[in-house]
């Protein structure tokens, strides 16, 4: 019962983990590229405008779908290394 | 055939496809008609919670908000998609292991209190409802436009047509259909997309042909629709914003109160095992992206198109663009979709300087006033209301008229999957935390199908009743919904798995507060409930606490909604051990109860 609490919150702690990275670079992409850093990235041309402006229309976007199934393939494996899939 | 005759074909065909489903997929059982038997595949749920989320709003008016916003209402892009993201992460799997019908339904459980199951049943009802409106006056702007019936006429249709899926096949009825209604709403939107941009760029695929060559001038297309609205008085399409604060809260308040919409989390309810919910997620944004890919690219080209068959001079490579300027296009030999359109007062002409002539220009622009005086022109003459770009885009790009039947049969497709959907969770909510979880816990499986077909049938009712007399405040109500799904719900439900210390006291004085807050904010510069003349201050930029809109105000509703909630969770007695256990089991995927294979 004790090895399977201790299983239990090592697999919490890794799905908190890996939450958390999966959102710096969801704020990442949103936030910074195509909002607060846009200026910095003006010198970069992209079709017409700047690599701000993709993020802010087109790549954020990509980019969150990416991060979804990233994470539903690396959480499927988390179940299974712990056990506790259905 | 006449285009009236088409339009009729294409959405008379969508509506037989939607009632021939609701006759297959009667819900036989509560668990059918709450979550479609909790059996639904995770692509095809994605498909139907894309649906579900794109309303009426997202099929016409996002093209319109991005080609008269450019850059700066990228926010909606971000806002609505991003959500996803944390849906997928912080919510979904977990209320999906929960395994039970509602969202207060886990709010009341989680914090063992019929108080905070009620609160979160308010937050719920006013959320939906308020949303509910808008799809409803949506339809019956669809309706009028393209089948020439009232727009009165056309809500009670597609009121009779919700009420045949929804009240008898419930979500069972509702995911099936919403699969058929995004398969008709996405290639509706995709085809005159993709015409338009063959057109001025030579790509078909639209979300890579807004960054490329524009055909007629050689020129990026993206430059070109800055140089030739700049010549008009207008701030280029790409220009960055100032205020970058109120940009990111306001993005970030769409994105956690898109997670925190009980009608979008709900849909995760219907697959049959905690990682289907994950997946579905990703299938879900997939879907969505498709359109939310091409609507800037969709807003950035018929801006081009309306500003160079005003201004034909405007169209290739330009050397002098005030001369360009003088050769505005002559009223009376417009293009017929001008003179539809016309009809139907959505866009209007008045030729304020008597030279026959049609001046677009920004008239609000003082720096401009000199320019725009010097070539005689006395103020802007064609007034375009944003909605009808989507709308008119066939038309506009000379596309045949089977496309024109399409986008009514899309455009009625996205408002109908959306309101099937609000309604679900708003009956729901009523017969199951109401009824079975609140007044009568003894009633029979029977006895709560009935009760929620009859709530069903009342709330389609209600939603027909604003729609057919929208309040004065319906186009404000957007914020209200996001406001109160991103400051009361998302925060609830995240804490109550993320955290096993938050108990009923600190839940349901974080909710208030954070509900409460958002509120007072909105109604200071919006009015007390939305009458006009009761703002306690104009609702400015200048006016604004540090330069946060009303519109932005739910991310820091859910900020404050945090903050008490642990402050009131650390001073008072922590969740009793079983409540504890039942975070600890909604983390893991194991044990989430039998459901029906697919």
């Amino acid at each position: 019962m004790a090895d399977d609490k201790t299983n239990a919150a090592e697999y919490w702690k890794a799905n908190v983990r890996l939450i958390t990275g999966c959102l710096i670079v969801w704020a990442f992409v949103s936030y910074g590229c195509a909002i607060l850093f846009r200026p910095l990235l003006s010198g970069i041309p992209v079709g017409g405008t700047d690599l701000g402006f993709w993020f802010a229309q087109q790549g954020s976007i990509l980019t969150f779908i990416g991060l979804i199934f990233f994470y539903a393939w690396k959480m499927n494996k988390l179940d299974q290394k712990f056990g506790l899939g259905e | 055939m006449s285009q009236f005759a088409i339009n009729l074909l294409f959405v008379g065909g969508s509506f037989a496809l939607y009632i021939g489903i609701a006759i297959w997929a009667r819900a036989g059982s509560t668990k059918d008609f709450y979550v479609a038997g909790g059996g639904v595949h995770p692509v095809t749920n994605g498909m139907a919670t894309a649906a579900d989320w794109m309303s009426a709003a997202s099929f016409i008016s996002m093209a319109g908000l991005l080609a008269s916003g450019g850059y700066a209402n990228s926010t909606f892009l971000m806002g609505w998609t991003g959500g996803y993201v944390i849906l997928a992460m912080l919510l979904a799997p977990y209320l999906r292991k929960f395994g039970k019908f509602t969202v207060p339904d886990f709010i009341g459980d989680r914090f063992y209190s019929k108080t905070a199951r009620i609160v979160a049943v308010i937050c719920l009802i006013v959320a939906s409802v308020t949303y509910v409106i808008g799809q409803m006056t949506g339809a019956g702007v669809a309706f009028s436009r393209f089948l020439e019936v009232p727009s009165s006429l056309g809500i009670w249709i597609a009121a009779a047509i919700v009420f045949l899926y929804a009240v008898f096949g419930g979500m069972k009825g509702i995911t099936y259909t919403q699969v058929a209604q995004y398969i008709v709403l996405i290639i509706a939107y995709t085809i005159p997309a993709v015409f338009i941009a063959l057109q001025l760029t030579g790509n078909p695929i639209p979300m890579f042909g807004m960054f490329s060559t524009h055909s007629e001038s050689g020129v990026p297309l993206l430059a070109k629709l800055n140089d030739v609205i700049n010549a008009l008085g207008f701030q280029d399409y790409t220009a960055d914003v100032d205020n970058k604060l109120n940009m990111v809260l306001f993005t970030l308040s769409l994105m956690i109160g898109t997670a925190g919409l009980p009608h979008v989390i709900i849909r995760f309810f219907t697959v049959p095992k905690v990682a289907d919910a994950r997946w579905s997620a990703g299938w879900a944004l997939v879907f969505i992206a498709l359109l939310y890919l091409t609507a800037p690219a969709v807003g950035s080209m018929a801006r081009l198109n309306l500003a160079t068959t005003v201004f034909p001079e405007m169209a290739g490579q330009v050397e002098d663009y005030d001369a360009a300027a003088e050769e505005a296009l002559v009223y009376e030999e417009r293009p017929d979709w001008i003179r539809t359109w016309e009809e139907t007062g959505l866009l209007t002409f008045e030729d304020l300087n008597d030279d026959g002539r049609i001046q677009m220009y920004n008239d609000a622009n003082p720096e401009f006033e000199s320019e725009a005086e010097e070539r005689g022109w006395e103020g802007n003459e064609l007034t375009v209301n944003n909605d009808i770009l989507v709308l008119a885009n066939p038309e506009i790009a000379n596309l045949p008229g089977w496309v024109v039947g399409l986008i009514a049969a899309g455009g009625i497709a996205a408002a109908l999957s959306t309101a099937a959907g609000l309604l679900l969770a708003i009956s729901s909510a009523i017969s199951h935390d109401l009824i079975k979880n609140t007044i009568n816990p003894n009633i029979t499986e029977k006895g709560e199908m009935l009760a929620a077909r009859i709530s069903m049938a009342g709330a389609i009712l209600l939603a027909t009743y604003l729609g057919l007399n929208p309040p004065g405040f319906a186009a404000q109500t957007v914020a209200l919904a996001f406001g109160i799904a991103a400051a009361s719900l998302f925060p609830a439900l995240m804490m109550g798995i993320f955290s096993t210390r938050i108990n009923s006291k600190g839940a349901i004085a974080g909710m208030l507060a954070g509900l409460i807050a958002t509120l007072l904010y909105i109604f200071t510069y919006l009015g007390w409930f939305f009458v006009p003349g009761t703002n306690m201050l104009p609702n400015t930029p200048e006016h604004w606490i540090i330069g946060i809109s009303p519109l932005s105000f739910g991310a820091v509703g859910a900020m404050i909604n945090f903050a008490v909630a642990y402050a009131v969770s650390t001073a008072t007695e922590e969740p009793p051990q079983e409540i504890q256990d039942l975070v600890h089991s909604v983390r893991y995927p194991k044990g989430a109860g039998a459901a029906v294979d697919h």
